[in-house]
């Protein structure tokens, strides 16, 4: 469905893309009912601009045909999706109780400590993550490193930070399309915004036909 | 003591096990385990001798809840369409890691039970609703439903049948609840994840109030060896009314954690101790939960007792997801308690008042007992508002709430009442009387 003129111009700078839109018609036209397609698009918005900004959320709204906030109601409602700039890495360390008895908590602390007034990084408490074969179980923006200590831990997201890794964005999508990891990582900036909506750029015009 | 040395028997497991290096791939699985083929043979029966063969096995759902297969699929109400198929791939029972292994490692083994499932209950339009959080997972699972549409195995006309079949791989976005059937619905729908009223149950009025079945994908995996080899094959293992086969995790404080496929029957002293290599460190076992976090737990003594879904239930406990949790002596049972009761009170969606209200009482009491802050009487007041949400603390069989979520909050409360009770009541006491001392001395 085609957005008014006044969404695009309100959502140039945060909103969707051409190219985003027209991805987004494609998931639509994947449901039977137009609804279902929401959370996809709420995924896709927030790789487009590392978040779910008001002005991709209005216009999610009236691509569906529902109100702004039913879709808020639906999108806050569920952990993946961050309604503030968080930054271009997400690290989600389980503390769950298979984890709580090997060493989840502890990393936990390890990582909030070294990355709290580094804003580039979120540092999220979370539940299990099904892994708990290899604890403690650590993601970085979905990519799963179990087992490490903390100043293993603490290396690989500076590796991702210094772009030495290639991360996902922060809603888990690949950048390259590949299984060998080779796209660039966001940057360690001053505006971390930019550097994830760097990285979704390139992600949302690959896989997933 | 086991006399001879438990083994594993894989069925669903058994390829992805054999090729870890890309069992995923359409090329190794069609190749090297026969996908689809199971389809194609599929194509050439009647739905409802699919049905019949699924009911045959005894298979039951590998998601929790453990209700046969073929009968689920045998409420759809006759001659109403469209009909929806979805299917869980929402792992998210704390400690239950067998459905990531299964998307991660054999996607064509899913996506061909679902093409069978599908088939079978005359569906032309399946979802496959997967966690979130398994960024990896859902590549998987994408590329191998694209590869099975390039290959002919799904899309319009499969296999010159004439039957025609859309599949849709659709990602949730971080919520446990979206793991309970209805409430997988209500999120497929573009909803907050919250569960729905049954009845009417989702066979009659499911996704987009349609008849819809709702499976596991363990269970999905488990369809294409049914119909390649009988559902009389499949009844054959197990135990009892426990058929099959069935894939545990196991976690913990044991040597050797991971996912074993077994027989049913077999005892979870051979799960524990033969295969998981038994409590690390040659400590001893304090208690072990049997079915991920929302089942009461069992001690010691219980370990010969078989993996049986009923007998389980007769132990006033499930084998649930089948995730299994090992505690050593060193582990105080009320930090446990206190970190399940934090994941309920985080994960319930808000919808009935005694879940949403009574998860985070349960917490705030469960964490100052676990503080030293407990007050003598804290654990009969649990089991005192506790009542409010179970009745007769009866879980699972009775409930205040919509769904599970709510009798789950009191599994560990009641667990810790009926093994540990004596323990910690005398521990609040001392407690208490510590506090009051402290009291008296700086006044």
């Amino acid at each position: 469905m085609p957005t008014s003129a006044t969404r695009a111009t309100s959502g140039a700078r945060t909103g969707l893309t051409d190219a985003d839109r027209r991805r987004a018609k494609a998931l639509v036209g994947r449901y039977p009912h137009a609804k279902s397609a929401l959370l996809p698009l709420l995924h896709l918005a927030q790789d487009r601009n590392g978040w779910v900004t008001p002005a991709a959320l209005e216009e999610i709204a009236e691509m569906l045909n529902l109100t702004p906030a039913l879709v808020l109601g639906t999108c806050s409602f569920y952990t993946m999706f961050k309604r503030e700039p968080a930054g271009a890495l997400v690290v989600s360390v389980c503390t769950n109780v298979s984890c709580l008895v090997n060493g989840g908590p502890e990393l936990l602390e390890a990582l909030r400590s070294r990355f709290a007034d580094d804003g580039d990084v979120l540092v999220e408490e979370v539940e299990c993550l099904a892994a708990c074969d290899v604890t403690p179980v650590l993601q970085v923006n979905y990519e799963y490193h179990n087992g490490l200590t903390a100043a293993a831990a603490i290396d690989l997201v500076e590796q991702y930070r210094r772009g030495e890794l290639a991360a996902r964005t922060i809603s888990g999508t690949r950048t390259d399309g590949t299984d060998a990891p080779s796209a660039s990582a966001p940057k360690s900036s001053t505006t971390p915004k930019k550097a994830s909506s760097k990285t979704s750029a390139k992600s949302s015009t690959k896989k997933r036909s | 003591m086991a006399k001879s040395a438990p083994e594993e028997t894989r069925i669903v497991t058994k390829f992805l096990r054999a090729r870890p290096k890309d069992s995923w791939t359409f090329e190794a699985a069609r190749k090297h385990n026969k996908a689809y083929s199971a389809f194609e043979k599929a194509l050439g029966m009647e739905p409802a001798e699919l049905v019949e063969q699924v009911s045959l096995s005894g298979l039951r759902g590998r998601g929790g809840a453990g209700f046969g297969t073929g009968q689920k699929w045998s409420f759809l109400p006759k001659g109403v369409f469209p009909r929806y198929l979805a299917v869980n791939a929402d792992e998210g029972e704390p400690a239950t890691f067998k459905d990531h292994m299964l998307i991660e490692g054999d996607p064509h083994q899913i996506i061909e039970g679902v093409a069978i499932t599908a088939y079978a209950i005359e569906a032309h339009h399946a979802f496959i609703y997967i966690r979130g959080e398994f960024a990896l997972g859902a590549e998987r699972l994408q590329q191998a439903v694209d590869d099975a549409y390039a290959n002919g195995y799904l899309g319009e006309n499969i296999l010159e049948s004439g039957f025609h079949l859309e599949v849709v791989v659709h990602r949730g976005a971080g919520c446990y609840i979206a793991g309970d059937e209805t409430g997988l619905l209500s999120s497929l729908e573009g909803e907050r994840a919250m569960p729905r009223i049954k009845p009417p149950f989702p066979a009659v009025q499911g996704l987009y109030a349609a008849p819809t079945v709702v499976n596991n994908v363990e269970t999905m995996s488990a369809i294409p060896h049914i119909i390649r080899r009988g559902g009389q094959w499949y009844a054959g293992l197990g135990v009892n009314k426990s058929t099959g086969t069935r894939v545990f995790s196991v976690s913990g404080m044991v040597e050797r954690p991971g996912n074993y496929e077994v027989e049913l029957g077999m005892t979870f002293r051979g799960l524990i101790e033969g295969l998981a290599g038994g409590v690390r460190g040659g400590k001893k076992m304090k208690f072990f939960i049997p079915g991920g976090a929302s089942a009461p737990w069992l001690m010691p003594e219980h370990l010969d007792e078989p993996l049986d879904m009923d007998r389980a239930s007769e132990l006033k406990t499930m084998l649930g997801s089948g995730a299994i949790m090992v505690f050593d002596e060193t582990v105080d049972p009320l930090l446990v308690a206190w970190r399940l009761a934090k994941f309920f009170a985080h994960e319930s969606c808000g919808k009935c008042t005694p879940c949403r209200e009574g998860s985070g009482w349960i917490e705030k009491v469960l964490y100052r007992m676990v503080n030293g802050l407990g007050r003598p009487d804290d654990l009969d007041l649990l089991l005192d508002f506790g009542q409010s949400i179970v009745p007769g603390l009866n879980a699972p069989f009775s409930q205040t709430t919509i769904c599970a979520l709510g009798p789950s909050t009191m599994s560990h409360v009641v667990s810790l009442d009926r093994f540990f009770g004596d323990e910690i009541r005398a521990r609040l006491r001392a407690d208490a009387a510590r506090r009051s001392q402290l009291e008296v001395r700086s006044a």
